[in-house]
């Protein structure tokens, strides 16, 4: 309102479009609704326990179990999605064959389908009577129940990441450069090794410290598949939620804080590098 | 004609070997595509129509399904028309002024993009929970906001609040503001700018970003998990049902139930193939 005033304009002379007090006031009260309250809320009850109860409730053996598999099942599920992303990429980048626009399509599929969905068909598909599991069982695999379950809940749910970072960095990789590495007489693998991936590289990562953080947090993909055993294949944000329901809301807080904790860092970390590479790319050009 | 003469064994060899790499790293990523992503696709409907479609439509008009059709759609229809307007207000705030903490305010949109849900509906529950921030005041009105409508409402505003506003902005951005600028100087009022100049600029995008979100309200789980208590025929939206039914060991019901949110999702990515093309 009192943006577009007269007198404010005359103030400030670049405010000349209207709505900026509107804007500002719909979007504060939004933010501070939807998303800011209900965060303070948690880090309020995770602080309310103090440091020595918070770190003996995080580094409770059920607790760090649940982190542990949570972590190392999060770290298998990207290198998956990191191996699969970097060939999808590759492929859909530089090569042309039938049916590659429809693929390309194909791998949003994972971040539009909803996670009980993934879930559900994932458990079913690995169950011993389902297509995959009536393969894998009877080789002494089994991944119903296990933490390869879980790693492939999460690998599952987070497959787009590293191929929509990297792909839109080799497209703007002009593929001259290994051509002359392969004329100059590199192998396939040295050019890629030594021009390609540098490039990419930054990008790489990026996709990679996205798919983590995602892995960490996801539920409902891996508590269909995962038989929730407590110490076995409990992930970290099922605890907080068995703790919700105990009534044992600092216990869940503590729980909920570290795991955001985690991503929020991981997210930074990967912000960072990403801003570092693009002040390297703006310094080349 | 004698030219493939001179050349040496190691020159003839590379062409060869450079039309061996690529087909075997296409085929690669179509098996492995195939594993990771259709079969598990096609496995849903299978399993959903495995016993005939009298047996899916009675799974789908089971009463408590019904009643979470209906109350996952009355969420969206809730969620998405505010998350839209929210969207357009921070991203003309955001793209049209300057202003101290801008950046900041961008950062705090995004929030729910690194929040796992499970997380925002623990945040939740510590909020409006019998134990939370508000409790004891929510009880003392007896205002009920968790395990009904408005829980499950507000976890879902959370978890898709920045899908317009992400469409929107760049686009807003990109375009820049002399059309906008040009219509106030010529005298039209702030609500005519916006209708006539903004709206037809940014309509694309703005329906991108309205599927995305409807998408996304619809097969909300985790948040919604938490807050909605899950009570059968009550607090029960889609998602949640496919789980109730699993737990049941009723399979064809959950898949029945998860076909149709799978048909929703590919209708989504039908959408955006079109207007990705669009713009």
């Amino acid at each position: 309102m009192t943006a577009s005033t007269p007198t404010a304009s005359v103030i400030r002379p670049k405010r000349v479009l209207p709505g900026f007090g509107l804007t500002m006031g719909l979007t504060l009260t939004y933010v501070g609704i939807i998303i800011l309250l209900p965060i303070i809320a948690l880090v309020l009850k995770g602080a309310e326990v103090g440091p020595l109860r918070f770190l003996e409730i995080a580094s409770a053996p059920r607790t760090l179990a649940a982190l542990k598999l949570t972590i190392s099942a999060a770290a298998m599920a990207s290198v998956l999605c990191a191996v699969y992303g970097l060939l999808m990429a590759w492929v859909l980048v530089r090569y042309d064959f039938p049916g590659k626009r429809l693929l390309d399509a194909l791998i949003d599929i994972p971040f539009a389908l909803p996670t009980a969905v993934a879930g559900l068909t994932l458990s079913a598909l690995f169950a011993g009577n389902g297509w995959y599991g009536a393969v894998l069982e009877p080789q002494g695999i089994k991944v119903v129940y296990t933490i390869w379950g879980v790693t492939i809940a999460m690998a599952f749910t987070s497959i787009p990441f590293v191929v929509r970072t990297v792909q839109p960095v080799l497209e703007d990789l002009d593929p001259q450069y290994e051509q002359a590495a392969a004329t100059l007489g590199a192998f396939p693998f040295t050019a890629f090794r030594r021009i390609v991936f540098p490039a990419i590289f930054p990008a790489f990562v990026v996709g990679i410290s996205l798919s983590f953080a995602r892995s960490l947090g996801e539920f409902g993909a891996v508590v269909f598949i995962a038989g929730n055993l407590p110490m076995e294949t409990e992930i970290a944000s099922l605890l907080a939620v068995i703790r919700l329901e105990e009534y044992d809301y600092n216990g869940a807080a503590v729980i909920a804080l570290t795991l955001l904790i985690l991503a929020l860092v991981l997210l930074a970390a990967s912000n960072l590098l990403q801003a570092r590479a693009m002040r390297y790319k703006g310094k080349r050009q | 004609m004698s030219s493939p003469l001179p050349l040496s064994p190691t020159h003839t060899a590379a062409p060869g070997q450079g039309r061996l790499i690529p087909r075997l790293l296409i085929a690669a990523a179509l098996l492995s595509s195939l594993l990771l992503v259709v079969i598990p696709l096609a496995y849903i409907f299978y399993r959903a129509f495995a016993a005939g479609w009298a047996a899916f439509a009675a799974n789908i008009l089971e009463p408590n399904t019904l009643h979470a059709v209906w109350l996952t759609v009355l969420v969206a229809l809730v969620v998405v028309p505010v998350n839209v307007a929210f969207g357009i207000a921070a991203a003309w705030l955001v793209a049209r002024f300057r202003f101290p903490g801008r950046g900041a305010l961008l950062t705090l949109i995004e929030i729910p993009f690194s929040i796992s849900p499970i997380i925002a509906g623990i945040c939740y529950l510590l909020l409006y929970g019998r134990q939370g921030l508000l409790g004891p005041w929510l009880a003392a009105h007896d205002l009920q906001i968790l395990f009904a409508l408005p829980g499950i409402v507000l976890v879902t505003l959370f978890v898709t609040s920045p899908f317009v506003m992400r469409e929107v902005l760049p686009l807003m951005q990109a375009q820049g503001s002399d059309q906008e600028e040009a219509a106030v100087t010529l005298g039209a009022s702030g609500w005519q700018v916006f209708r006539r100049v903004t709206l037809p600029n940014i309509r694309w995008a703005l329906l991108y970003g309205a599927i995305l979100c409807s998408a996304r309200a619809v097969g909300e789980f985790g948040g919604v998990s938490i807050v909605s208590g899950s009570i059968r025929g009550q607090t029960n939206t889609l998602p949640l049902q496919i789980e109730l039914l699993f737990n049941d060991l009723n399979i064809a019901g959950a898949f029945a139930a998860a076909s149709t949110l799978t048909l929703i999702a590919l209708l989504a990515l039908v959408a955006k193939v079109v207007l990705e093309r669009r713009r």
